[in-house]
């Protein structure tokens, strides 16, 4: 039987004792080392490296007339390839920058003036907007627009009414020849 | 099976199971909790969703468990093995028909079953926690129903899946890191169907577990029952067993027979015809819509259209939506009335009504394109489901004036049916 006299604290002892502190460090220590443990099983649900292989598209822009729009793939998500006509590429330029939601000068947004190149993926929830195909709604700016939560894209792409936050992203490109770019 | 008493002449059958019993005490607990168990004597036929609930997780495990036998979760193969199910598998349209319609029975009982908690009080103390965790329940219902509407991986599986997960984009900063680390991929593809699948496995068990600690909570202080008052003794209670065995089944009949009517004449009823469209990552569907029973949660995401408090609208819809379940698990504190069943409570019982209306005119909402009156209605009812639970609810406990409480169930059942004043004269005599 433990004396209880023993175990109590002498005078001016801040109360913590040699078997408290051991009860602590070992606590903690199990407790970062269970935690750096969790790691691998929440990092093999990131994208394997066979995922993060599947690189770059490259598209030749030669037959695409234009007015014409094209939906090519990368990395399964489909991208936006607008051949914009003039009257397409002025109502873009010509938008006050401030009023928009996510300010983006179109300018910022195109490497070439009437080649509008964007991840045809709404930002809202994920959804392909309508737009790309002859006959689809481009909504009421001539852009896209997004069956799933009503989202309207103007012809630079950028939201500019519904619930998306911003506007269609711009995949890393280049062009590889006056007709030809290589997306990723 | 009772057990035996030890004085009871031994035969060999009774022999074995007191053998049993005296080491693992099964028998007992059954005895205990499914016989004898006393239960309020004025159950009404709300009662008997709980059970109901219970028998058809049952149902849906037995059938997914034979399902998974034939089905494979891999994005080039998935939807035609579904399809071989369909045409190839013996009685394998039968299985998932009775899943697919399961799942929607399954939602149907537990939203009754919840309903009837909400208006007779059943969360009020001491049944907190069992409240509590029924609510976890819904939680983890809804995630592994979302899961498994994933695994045809149909038009519309794809396209769930992309939504939802895409929910967490919302999350300030880490948003698309979680969207990844979720998807395993840049979008929703064969690393996502797989883990789905192997979640979709997993969850009902949670569940399984989760009701056995609902029970364990129920059966510490018994069933609530609609005069919402506590029962006092043998006089209040009868025992589970015949009772309230009979009634359950007579019950579950009608349940089975409700089943059968939508497995065998109304099989696709409830699913969208886009999801025997094979997943196409590149087209969305014109119109997406959930699952019924997810609707009224898919209504609160879109009605949020504006920013507020300087929180983005996405962000705002995923939280109101998120939050019109996360509010249930304030209820027992929200509720400050301490009188349990709307039977005496005049204001409350009304108001309760009204949130089924404003449910379901949510669900209506959800299931229609968003556009004009339907998103008016849609912010309007999102609003009033808030203002039901944290306005209604503290209010009116404090300023309503409850009809006075009958004396005991027991006093309460013999008036209702006229013996008491019998038995009062009879006693004079």
């Amino acid at each position: 039987m433990v004396d209880l006299a023993q175990s109590q604290v002498p005078p001016g002892h801040d109360g913590g004792t040699r078997r408290d502190f051991l009860i602590l460090t070992a606590g903690a220590l199990a407790g970062i080392g269970a935690a750096c443990a969790t790691w691998p099983f929440i990092d093999s649900l990131n994208p394997a490296r066979d995922t993060l292989a599947l690189s770059t598209t490259e598209v030749d822009l030669a037959p695409v007339q234009t007015g014409q729009r094209l939906t090519v793939a990368w990395r399964g998500k489909p991208i936006f390839i607008d051949h914009r006509p003039p009257e397409e590429i002025k109502a873009a330029q010509e938008v006050d920058v401030a009023s928009l939601r996510d300010p983006e000068p179109d300018a910022k947004r195109v490497k070439k003036p009437e080649w509008l190149v964007m991840i045809g993926v709404c930002t809202h929830l994920g959804c392909i907007p309508l737009g790309n195909k002859p006959g689809d709604d481009r909504g009421q700016y001539g852009g896209w627009f997004c069956p799933c939560h009503g989202s309207v894209y103007d012809t630079s792409g950028r939201i500019r009414q519904g619930p998306a936050p911003l506007n269609l992203v711009i995949p890393p490109y280049e062009f590889t020849s006056d007709t030809a770019i290589k997306i990723g | 099976m009772a057990v035996p008493p030890a004085s009871t002449p031994a035969s060999g059958l009774s022999r074995l199971v007191r053998w049993i019993d005296y080491r693992l005490p099964v028998f007992s607990l059954l005895e205990h909790e499914l016989v004898v168990y006393p239960t309020p004597k004025n159950l009404n036929y709300w009662w008997n969703f709980g059970s109901l609930a219970g028998i058809i997780l049952v149902i849906m495990i037995v059938t997914g468990v034979v399902l998974a036998m034939h089905y494979t979760p891999n994005a080039d193969l998935a939807f035609d093995s579904v399809e071989r199910i369909m045409r190839d598998v013996n009685y394998g349209w039968l299985l998932r028909y009775i899943h697919m319609n399961g799942a929607s029975l399954f939602f149907l009982i537990v939203y009754i079953h919840m309903f009837r908690g909400l208006y007779y009080g059943s969360y009020k103390y001491p049944r907190e926690l069992l409240w509590i965790l029924g609510v976890v329940i819904l939680l983890l219902m809804v995630a592994t129903a979302f899961m498994g509407y994933v695994l045809p991986w149909g038009q519309m599986s794809y396209w769930a899946a992309t939504v939802i997960t895409n929910l967490f984009s919302a999350i300030p900063v880490v948003g698309n890191k979680i969207v990844t680390l979720l998807w395993g991929g840049f979008t929703v593809g064969n690393p996502t169907l797989n883990r789905f699948f192997s979640l979709h496995y997993l969850l009902p068990f949670i569940i399984v577990a989760v009701v056995g600690l609902h029970l364990l909570a129920l059966h510490q202080h018994g069933s609530n029952n609609p005069l919402g008052i506590d029962h006092r003794g043998p006089q209040d209670t009868i025992p589970f067993h015949p009772y309230y065995t009979v009634k359950d089944s007579f019950g579950l009949c009608v349940a089975l027979l409700v089943l059968a009517l939508f497995v065998f004449y109304a099989p696709n009823f409830f699913t969208s015809p886009d999801n025997y469209i094979p997943a196409n990552p590149m087209v969305t569907p014109n119109h997406i819509v959930p699952e019924w029973y997810l609707l009224p949660y898919y209504a609160i995401l879109r009605s949020i259209t504006f920013d507020f408090l300087g929180i983005p609208s996405k962000l705002l819809g995923v939280l109101l939506s998120l939050g019109s379940l996360i509010v249930l698990f304030f209820v027992p504190w929200l509720d400050t009335s301490r009188v349990r069943s709307a039977r005496f409570r005049p204001v409350y019982r009304w108001i309760s009504w009204i949130l089924v209306i404003d449910v379901i005119a949510l669900g209506y909402v959800g299931s229609q394109p968003p556009a004009g009156f339907v998103v008016t209605l849609g912010q309007v009812s999102t609003f009033y489901y808030y203002l039901h639970f944290l306005v209604l609810m503290p209010l009116i406990g404090k300023l309503e004036r409850p009809h006075p409480l009958p004396i005991s169930i027991g006093t309460a059942v013999l008036e209702a049916s006229g013996q008491l004043g019998a038995a009062r004269t009879a006693e004079r005599h």
